[in-house]
């Protein structure tokens, strides 16, 4: 795959630090998803490029039915594209079986999910240890890394808590926890506040917020601008392509939401 | 990720639902329990069966009135004839003419009431020959046995089984005493030892009596010769074929019959009928466990349905796991590792509850259960089994589950 199909935003490397010489975290080129039903095709991406580096902070946009959710789906290497390219970490997604998928998925992305997603039945740093068990890592270990992350977090002192015995804040930290245990390349966010109220979702933001000044890089899921805001790049999505990227900062110039100037000339 | 885990994993999800896990292994505890109590009791009452036809004596060929109407052994017009008489068993009895015959005991006998006193007993009064002891293997706690000069004499002279002791003087030690039977006065000379370890309680309660006593004075009538049963001891267990032969073609002879297929007579082995009565017993035991692992069966489709109402109910848990990189191995595995934990508790449990039923239920049945061992770990397998057969299709379902989709599910 040559890099000269992607779309690099300019400010992209400068903004995260990282060299330029380093591995994009996510290239996407031409990427296609059509959907079929019986005889009913259903194109959900029509040609996305999209390159995201290490230590950048996203946010993609979109209202619904515009493509973001297959994006997302796709960018966590749940579901495969019709035609384009994906390369994660350097990865070529598009060759990879089932299980390498999985594999993949257990080592380089943190998913944290609307509704959080933790099994009640199991305690805070029970849940948090999951992605480091399918990765085969010994139970002491597991433990140490599943309360460094809960440490991370600020919830040192639940790790025998079970999810119902926490906030919904409380319980997103806890998957935010899980997202970072493994120390995957992205963190993936798919509406991380959609069902926290507003102190709650300030939390989770500054923990975003945190991460990303530690280097991390994310992608984070969202129709809501407060949100979008907090990130440093913008991605919008539209009927299945990509209407704008640009800096967050240019949601402040504008507060429109359709902001067709292509790589971020406001800055 | 390791069994331990996958494990730990399955055994955590069951006791998630420790209720509806309990009633799923209901299913399949009770047909474990059911196999192991149908396969015991056929295989305790045909114990029972061959003790109680070996405490006969041994090498022993049983000869008795009437044909044999197939080969299997069923007897037919028993004890109605009176074909066979004292004149037989003394022809067999005949060293020259019988070599392999080593005693001959015959037998008549009757149910009758014996009195002592105010005490009223009713019981097999048989009527025999000195060699009795000798070829029924029984023995004297007391006393004597008869002699041949108390058949001659036609003594009234009586030995009492030790239970008829008991109950007709309330203690086995009746020598010297008197019993009265149809208004002629016995007296006891001797008390037969107990017959032992057989559950049949019918060799403890017996009087014996001469022979010729037993026609002459208490049944009467005119078959004053006939005898309902010969028994003959062979030299040995080698030469039980050669006895047979040699009863066979002595009796043929005697009654003036040319062709065996009309001999008025059956003489049978203790083997054919102990193999007759388990062949019996077996297509019984067969029947009954094949009922019972019915039930098993439809313990193992409860385990199934459990298994995909959980593949349902968890679906988001599922595409959880996949999304953080379980591959379909990892969650097949440990679908099939609950439904397997299920079986197997089922197995466990219900081989346990088989055990103690086997122990408890003889003393209200009153026949005895053996608890086979090889059936006993056949059914905690086929429980095990059952449990990963009948969980392969939900493991599989659960493993096929897109992750997205099953994220999605509310």
């Amino acid at each position: 795959m040559t890099t000269t199909t992607t779309t690099t935003a300019p400010w992209a490397a400068s903004d995260a630090g990282a060299p330029a010489t380093s591995t994009p975290v996510i290239e996407l080129a031409g990427g296609r998803k059509t959907y079929r039903s019986g005889s009913i095709e259903f194109e959900a991406l029509r040609g996305v490029d999209l390159r995201i580096d290490r230590g950048e902070y996203v946010a993609i946009m979109g209202p619904s039915g515009s493509g973001k959710s297959t994006l997302m789906n796709v960018l966590g290497c749940l579901d495969v594209l019709t035609t384009g390219e994906y390369r994660l970490a350097g990865n070529d997604v598009g060759e990879l079986d089932e299980i390498d998928l999985a594999t993949l998925r257990n080592e380089e992305i943190g998913f944290v999910f609307q509704q959080f997603h933790l099994l009640p039945s199991l305690s805070a740093w029970r849940n948090v240890e999951l992605p480091l068990m399918y990765r085969g890592t010994q139970r002491a270990e597991r433990k140490e890394r599943a309360s460094a992350a809960l440490e991370r977090v600020g919830l040192g002192d639940r790790l025998e808590n079970r999810p119902g015995e926490l906030s919904g804040g409380q319980q997103q930290r806890v998957a935010v926890a899980r997202a970072l245990v493994g120390e995957p390349a992205l963190i993936l966010a798919d509406e991380p506040t959609g069902n926290l109220d507003t102190v709650s979702t300030e939390d989770v933001l500054a923990l975003f917020d945190e991460l990303h000044a530690q280097g991390r890089t994310i992608v984070l899921i969202t129709h809501e601008p407060e949100v979008a805001e907090r990130a440093r790049r913008v991605v919008r999505v539209r009927d299945g392509v990509i209407q704008s990227d640009g800096p967050a900062s240019a949601l402040h110039d504008d507060r429109g939401y359709l902001h067709h100037d292509e790589n971020g000339g406001v800055r | 990720m390791s069994w331990g885990e996958t494990l730990s994993t399955g055994w955590h999800a069951i006791r998630a639902h420790s209720m509806r896990s309990l009633l799923t292994v209901l299913g399949i505890l009770i047909g474990i329990a059911a196999v192991i109590l149908t396969v015991g009791l056929g295989l305790g009452t045909q114990k029972d069966v061959s003790a109680q036809i070996s405490s006969l004596g041994s090498n022993l060929l049983i000869v008795t009135p009437g044909s044999t109407t197939s080969s299997a052994g069923v007897r037919g017009g028993f004890g109605s004839s009176t074909t066979l008489t004292v004149a037989d068993s003394e022809a067999l009895a005949s060293q020259t003419a019988a070599p392999d015959v080593e005693a001959v005991a015959p037998e008549k006998s009757a149910s009758e009431s014996l009195e002592n006193g105010d005490t009223n007993w009713t019981t097999t009064v048989v009527g025999t020959t000195p060699s009795w002891t000798d070829v029924r293997s029984r023995t004297l706690a007391q006393g004597r046995f008869l002699t041949a000069d108390d058949d001659t004499d036609q003594a009234t002279n009586i030995v009492l089984g030790s239970e008829t002791a008991t109950e007709l003087f309330g203690s086995p030690y009746a020598v010297g005493r008197t019993v009265t039977i149809n208004d002629v006065s016995f007296t006891v000379v001797g008390v037969l030892s107990s017959a032992g370890a057989s559950s049949s309680d019918d060799l403890d309660d017996t009087a014996v009596v001469p022979l010729a006593t037993m026609a002459s004075t208490i049944v009467g009538g005119t078959n004053r010769t006939s005898v309902s049963t010969i028994y003959v001891k062979a030299v040995g267990t080698d030469e039980i074929s050669a006895a047979y032969q040699e009863t066979q073609n002595l009796l043929l002879n005697l009654h003036g019959i040319t062709n065996a297929d009309n001999a008025d007579f059956t003489v049978s082995s203790q083997d054919a009928l102990v193999s007759t009565a388990t062949s019996v017993y077996r297509t019984l035991t067969v029947l009954l466990t094949g009922i019972a692992a019915l039930s098993l069966l439809v313990g193992g489709i409860g385990v199934m349905n459990i298994m995909l109402v959980s593949v349902t109910e968890r679906t988001r848990e599922i595409g959880l796991r996949k999304a953080l990189g379980a591959p379909p191995t990892a969650i097949r595995r440990q679908f099939l590792t609950e439904a397997s934990i299920l079986g197997l508790s089922g197995g466990i449990v219900g081989a346990g509850l088989g055990i103690l039923a086997a122990k408890v239920l003889p003393d209200v049945l009153d026949s005895s259960i053996v608890v086979s061992m090889p059936a006993v770990f056949g059914s905690i397998a086929i429980a095990l089994a059952i449990g990963l057969v009948f969980g392969v299709y939900p493991a599989v379902r659960a493993a096929r589950l897109a992750p997205i989709d099953a994220l999605r599910s509310e």
